[in-house]
């Protein structure tokens, strides 16, 4: 029973990862020193959650094997990009300060209300990640809707640097609510799960937020409404660009098993 | 033109003490974002449980050259401390 819930529970721990190891790259080039400070902030804050997450799912996958070979290390390091169950949207370029904000903003007003709906899993282990990460989630989300906020309202560049931004990103974000083959099984696990009640709900603060932040307008609508949203990363198909982090991220561990500081 | 974020001055007060300390400076567009990169850059290793921040322009200071005339005259007049004072025991409620 407990190994239905382990591709969810990889699913939540690749987003983690691979976003933390997106945002990382900015350390040491961040715009100002407190954001640069706060941004790598977020970033270890993501990490720490996936490691949890992927220690639980090695614990879960070794109960059913008797060679006890999963780790967390052999988790994040070893697994194929077929393998990794992220969403696409963590995997989308960095771009510029605009862009990488309006991402942390997408997903963690989304891994909001995810988490809190994890509060309710029957997973004990489960439901203890989920109540650390939402205070780390919540301050996520607010630094990153002020700065929506502040660059969308901001001056006209950095405005139109922002709705360039919700034009690459927005796409993305269909694939938060469209359940993969492994969240079928999810309702033994959380009572009353419902994708569509999670996505009201999400939709209702973001529109909120990009609108303060005068990006909700007539022609931004109606590319919301219009655009064809992409999926896949949930089941293993991922952009191109997957390849390239996982290279950078797990070379050194394929190169040199078993090394250690 | 000055291009540069205002500076603020920020003090934090850490879960065993009852007074603000001085932590340091930063640079913020306003109060609110003044308060949340105090978090993030003085509060990582579990320094604090509360912040004040204050533009440094609004703080205002003693000058150096001033304090031989501001402190030193109060060195020399202990009769200023209540201990300086001896009280009969008939006097209980001092």
């Amino acid at each position: 029973m407990q190994n239905l819930i382990t591709n969810y529970i990889l699913h939540l721990a690749d987003n983690s990862l691979i976003l933390g190891q997106q945002n990382s790259a900015w350390t040491g080039h961040g715009p100002i020193l407190e954001q640069d400070i706060a941004l790598s902030n977020i970033s270890l804050d993501l990490i720490g959650q996936a490691r949890y997450l992927y220690q639980h799912a090695a614990n879960l996958l070794n109960e059913a094997d008797e060679k006890k070979v999963h780790t967390e290390d052999s988790l994040a390091y070893f697994r194929t990009d077929r393998e990794y169950k992220n969403l696409l949207i963590v995997e989308q370029d960095n771009g510029d300060w605009g862009k990488t904000v309006l991402r942390q903003f997408l997903y963690s007003s989304f891994q909001n209300c995810q988490y809190r709906k994890l509060l309710d899993s029957s997973d004990a282990q489960l439901k203890a990640i989920a109540e650390k990460s939402l205070k780390e989630i919540a301050y996520h989300l607010r630094w990153s809707s002020e700065w929506v906020i502040r660059l969308g309202d901001g001056t006209e560049e950095s405005h139109a640097r922002m709705n360039l931004a919700l034009a690459d990103l927005w796409r993305f974000t269909g694939e938060f609510f469209i359940p993969s083959s492994y969240e079928d099984n999810l309702s033994l696990f959380f009572p009353c799960y419902d994708p569509q009640s999670l996505k009201e709900e999400w939709e209702d603060y973001a529109i909120k937020v990009l609108d303060e932040a005068t990006l909700y307008t007539a022609a931004n609508k109606k590319m919301m409404e219009e655009t064809f949203m992409l999926k896949g990363g949930k089941e293993g198909k991922h952009t191109e660009k997957l390849g390239y982090i996982l290279a950078e991220m797990q070379y050194l561990q394929r190169t040199y098993p078993e090394t250690e500081w | 033109m000055n291009k540069e974020w205002p500076l603020w001055e920020v003090f934090i007060r850490s879960r065993q003490g009852l007074d603000h300390k001085h932590a340091g400076s930063l640079h913020a567009v306003d109060a609110k974002m003044a308060l949340e990169n105090a978090r993030d850059v003085y509060t990582r290793r579990q320094e604090g449980i509360s912040i004040w921040v204050v533009e440094s322009k609004h703080i205002h200071t003693s000058l150096p050259e001033e304090s031989a005339d501001l402190f030193e005259p109060a060195y020399d007049k202990i009769y200023r401390h209540p201990g300086f004072y001896d009280l009969p025991d008939e006097l209980t409620h001092m």
